[in-house]
């Protein structure tokens, strides 16, 4: 989060609504840690990034309703052969993530 | 609002340890409790008890630099799964110490702070150990390496590491007396194998015993086959790393011939 934290303020300055994404959990093999952090913005800018780019896109997404709804949420980005072309991660492991709004 | 993020915010820009608990499932999902070293909490998980058991163990994880995700009953139950707690460690960069303002420092200083090493060049002699020849420290100290550790020998810890490039026992016997006093993770030492076993003897007189000169990674570095001081600086980094992890990795140390030898054919 330490490298995320100047442009957190900068948008938090600006008076935006932000969506904080933290890895909390990686089994197999995964490529950040527990604790690589990614925002996004209300208007849709990311800073930081919570995998080596395999799910970052989705995460966006799941901001973005974050953002709108309100309700922050765990979500689980795995690899399995049913889903090859679906979000996930090509190294073969979990990452989960707690995903909410910097309301605190 | 905000005054929790504010809280961890300056914590971790002053380099000051915190500690973020953050209910991740169960009641209260998202209930926040930032932790200082010394206990000291603010914010809460919804349960007095809770707060309690999270804080003591977020001082422990804190103090072991571990982030992840540990389990309670809703009163701070052991045993019980009704609330998952992420906890998330935030330490102030590890130490550096560089001695001797040699070629070899700038490329070390420039890979400790690409490790994320908050990095102090030391050396005795004015001349040498300037900031215009180590841009790239955080700190250059014009000083003994007894100076050196009255101010910093007190923090090192596990990840922190003390790098001895001097090679003339005038400065390095002083330095590895001092680091060996303290619980500095990785000693490396600067020199080739003769150079080392003359130092070793010199050790030995002014009293350094057999634990303290196990500890020293001599000489220094990963036997990769590093020519340069960034090749050198590489393989002196890689050690430090595999040196924290555990992991077999071949040290100089622990090989023997020359440290450089003719590259194999092929």
């Amino acid at each position: 989060m330490k490298e995320i934290l100047a442009d957190l303020d900068a948008w938090r300055a600006e008076g935006r609504r932000v969506a904080l994404a933290r890895v909390v959990n990686v089994e197999g093999s995964g490529p950040r840690d527990p604790g690589a952090a990614m925002a996004v913005s209300d208007n849709g800018d990311v800073i930081g990034s919570v995998s080596g780019g395999c799910v970052e896109g989705a995460v966006v997404v799941e901001a973005l309703d974050i953002l709108e709804t309100g309700e922050r949420r765990m979500v689980s980005f795995g690899y399995s052969d049913d889903e090859a072309f679906a979000v996930g991660l090509t190294c073969g492991g979990t990452i989960r993530l707690f995903i909410e709004p910097l309301d605190w | 609002m905000a005054e929790l993020y504010e809280r961890l915010r300056d914590a971790i820009i002053d380099e000051r340890p915190v500690a973020l608990s953050t209910v991740i499932e169960g009641p209260n999902a998202g209930a926040k409790l930032v932790v200082e070293p010394d206990g000291d909490i603010f914010g809460t998980l919804g349960h007095p008890e809770l707060d309690r058991i999270v804080s003591r163990d977020a001082v422990g994880e804190l103090a072991a630099g571990r982030t992840g995700v540990r389990h309670y009953g809703a009163e701070g139950q052991a045993r019980e799964t009704d609330v998952s707690v992420f906890i998330e460690s935030f330490s102030p960069p590890p130490i550096m110490l560089v001695f001797g303002a040699v070629d070899f420092t700038a490329a070390l200083a420039r890979s400790g702070k690409l490790l994320g090493f908050n990095v102090i060049v030391a050396d005795a002699r004015s001349v040498f150990a300037t900031v215009k020849r180590f841009p790239m420290a955080d700190r250059v100290m014009v000083a003994w390496p007894d100076e050196v550790f009255d101010t910093y020998g007190d923090r090192l810890g596990p990840h922190d590491a003390v790098c001895i490039l001097t090679h003339d026992p005038k400065f390095d016997v002083p330095a590895v007396q001092r680091a060996v006093a303290t619980d500095v993770g990785y000693i490396g030492v600067m020199g080739s194998r003769r150079t080392h076993a003359t130092r070793l003897e010199r050790l030995r007189e002014v009293g350094v015993d057999e634990k303290g000169i196990d500890r020293l990674m001599a000489p220094i570095g990963l036997d990769i086959g590093s020519r340069t001081p960034e090749e050198t600086a590489i393989s002196v980094c890689a050690e430090i790393i595999a040196n924290r992890t555990g992991h077999n990795a071949p040290s100089l140390r622990d090989s023997k011939g020359p440290i450089h030898r003719p590259p194999a054919d092929g």
